[in-house]
């Protein structure tokens, strides 16, 4: 019995990685100035189990978030970290905690570790979703009518062609003037503010973080960026 | 598993010597503006103030909140307009009705949420200069911020929180927003277009056309709306005893609708962000095992109601595979806008734009007596005299009542 709790959390889940590079990871998230508003230690009470959606579905529990991260649990901290992060629905319906946990809030934090660090398992999770983070990121916007391909949503049905076959005439017969007739965006925004937002992701790094995640994406972004705000300048 | 490097003593001990934040009452469940009326007498910020004509409501713990009802700038959702534009529409045609002040903004980017949820591939700096770019736009043409989208509405307040609270992020915000020439400004209150419906649902029920008495519905509350900063969100004591948040089912209230309860009220609709776009399995199951099919088996409702992009995306789309698994779908989805506007008389298919929505809305449209076969030809014209170039849409064409009362 001794000899299987001492082979069960307390080792390393992945030995590959070095404890030391694990910990780095865990102060990393530790030492975001959001942190302490998100964690305030765990009754074990499982409220936040009860109302997590992922936790129906996944091999999945906040509460463990809240708990290996209170007890500064470095070995499922990365388990969690390589393993459950991107099973989060980040609905927050977990803060139902009634110690003000904000266990979506750890996820969050984790996630832009995981993504800012390029950890394989996360470039693994976001290599399908690219093409969204380059229309949020050059249109400001997550999702226009030009996404809607059958190949990408074939569970939607027979509306997917249907609209497809429709899209133009039906982006023209909208009555908003900034929808009207905009298929590569959700609706028309100006060139400034499309600059300004370019100057944003440069300002704040976020630039630098997709190139953690897709180095072609993050080439892609900065030339178009940065031809557009020379033009500016 | 036959790992066998252990965690050093020391680092365990080291960990134990440093406890948790321990105090759950410094969690931030409190009035906001107050300290953001010292920042800004401080000269850190400048609050934008909820203008008049504005009706008071109150929130969860009962602090009383403002909801402007004209001069509004509106910040659309991406995936509203992206994919459900009879829901701007409709929230635009409602204040057309009315006859209130208001501006649709291009200086408006996304909050950029739905991609930080679902990604990570962000920072709390670039979130908080998205966020106050898009205020200080609103600020600069002189309209209050009304948020069309649940996600940007919470996300907003969770920022808005985060930004005040920490001296540093709001400063590394102010030197962004200095790159761009704009002042650092905050709204007194964060305010979601459902609030605004809430607050005019009976001037919307004094201009009813449509009989919705017979109509049974149920209410998916939007997370981000009530969960994320829960203390931000209408409630009101005569709905649910004031225990759940009285935004959506206060206008089916009013408009005369039954509202049906049903157990899984409190869950969330499944989309998942990240899940919707790349991992739809468990938008999928999730929305049709644990919403639809509690709904139906429950209470059999004509439609489901809510208020988030996210949620009638999620609800409605996911319908049509579970079908072929001989699930029990088949339950329409519309937003509370959608819903008020066709209680207005809004024409189904030029406002409400019910041809963007997949899980079959014939049955609903048929049991409210809207003959929609009639305004899908109108519509249908509408469509060939675009496409051969003679007309567009406008709001000349959509304003004003198209359904006749019943």
């Amino acid at each position: 019995m001794l000899q299987q709790y001492t082979l069960g959390k307390a080792t390393a889940s992945y030995p590959d990685v070095p404890y030391e590079e694990k910990e780095r990871l865990f102060r990393e998230v530790k030492e975001d100035p959001r942190y302490e508003d998100f964690l305030y230690g765990c009754y074990e009470c499982g409220i936040c189990v009860s109302a997590c959606p992922s936790a129906r579905f996944y091999d999945y529990s906040p509460r463990v978030i809240a708990q290996a991260m209170a007890r500064e649990d470095v070995e499922r901290f990365y388990e969690i970290l390589a393993e459950d992060i991107w099973n989060c629905a980040q609905c927050f319906s977990c803060v139902r905690c009634p110690r003000q946990n904000n266990p979506g809030g750890l996820v969050t934090l984790i996630r832009e570790v995981a993504v800012r660090n390029g950890i394989q398992e996360t470039r693994d999770v976001l290599q399908g979703y690219t093409r969204v983070i380059y229309k949020v990121m050059l249109k400001g916007n997550q999702v226009s009518p030009d996404m809607l391909q059958p190949d990408f949503f074939p569970d939607w049905g027979p509306w997917v062609s249907s609209f497809r076959g429709n899209m133009e005439v039906w982006r023209q017969a909208i009555p908003v003037d900034t929808l009207r007739g905009v298929t590569d965006a959700a609706w028309r925004t100006a060139d400034n503010t499309l600059r300004e937002l370019y100057t944003i992701w440069f300002e704040t790094g976020n630039l630098d973080i997709i190139e953690e995640v897709d180095e072609g994406l993050y080439e892609l972004l900065l030339d178009v960026m940065e031809e557009e705000l020379e033009d500016w300048e | 598993m036959t790992a066998t490097s252990f965690i050093p003593i020391d680092s365990i001990l080291e960990k134990k010597s440093r406890p948790v934040r321990p105090t759950p009452g410094q969690a931030h469940a409190h009035d906001i503006r107050e300290e953001l009326f010292e920042l800004e007498a401080k000269g850190e910020i400048i609050v934008h103030r909820v203008p008049e004509p504005y009706v008071e409501v109150e929130t969860k713990f009962g602090r009383k909140k403002k909801i402007p009802i004209e001069h509004t700038w509106h910040h659309k959702s991406c995936g509203q307009c992206g994919h459900i534009p009879g829901y701007t529409a409709s929230i635009f045609w409602l204040h057309r009705q009315f006859g209130l002040d208001y501006t649709d903004p291009i200086d408006q980017t996304s909050c950029t949420g739905w991609n930080y949820y679902a990604s990570g591939t962000s920072n709390a700096v670039a979130q908080m200069a998205v966020m106050s770019r898009n205020f200080a736009a609103a600020y600069e043409e002189g309209y209050y911020p009304l948020i069309h989208c649940g996600t940007s509405f919470g996300h907003y307040k969770e920022v808005r929180e985060q930004l005040v609270h920490h001296k540093e992020l709001r400063d590394q915000t102010r030197r962004v927003l200095e790159k761009l020439g704009k002042p650092l400004v905050i709204p007194e209150e964060i305010v979601h277009y459902s609030e605004w419906i809430h607050v005019m649902r009976h001037r919307i029920a004094e201009r009813q056309v449509v009989d919705m008495s017979h109509i049974k519905a149920c209410v998916h509350p939007a997370c981000h709306y009530h969960k994320i900063v829960v203390e931000d969100a209408i409630y009101d004591k005569e709905i649910y005893g004031g225990q759940r948040t009285a935004t959506v089912t206060g206008l089916l209230q009013a408009l005369g609708i039954e509202v049906a309860d049903y157990s899984t009220w409190f869950d969330c609709c499944g989309f998942g962000f990240r899940h919707v776009l790349v991992q739809r399995d468990f938008t999928r199951s999730f929305a049709v095992m644990r919403k639809i099919e509690v709904m139906i088996d429950e209470v059999q409702p004509d439609v489901t109601v809510t208020h988030d992009t996210g949620c009638v995306t999620t609800l409605d789309k996911s319908q049509f595979a579970a079908k072929a698994h001989e699930r029990r779908v088949g339950v329409p989805v519309l937003s509370d806008a959608q819903i008020a506007a066709l209680a207005m008389g809004a024409h189904p298919f030029r406002v409400v734009q019910l041809h963007w929505h997949s899980t079959d809305w014939r049955p609903l449209m048929e049991k409210l007596g809207i003959d929609w076969e009639y305004y899908w030809n109108e519509f249908q014209e509408d469509l060939e005299a675009i496409r051969r170039g003679e007309a567009i849409m406008t709001w000349e064409k959509a304003d004003g009542v198209a359904i006749q009362p019943n």
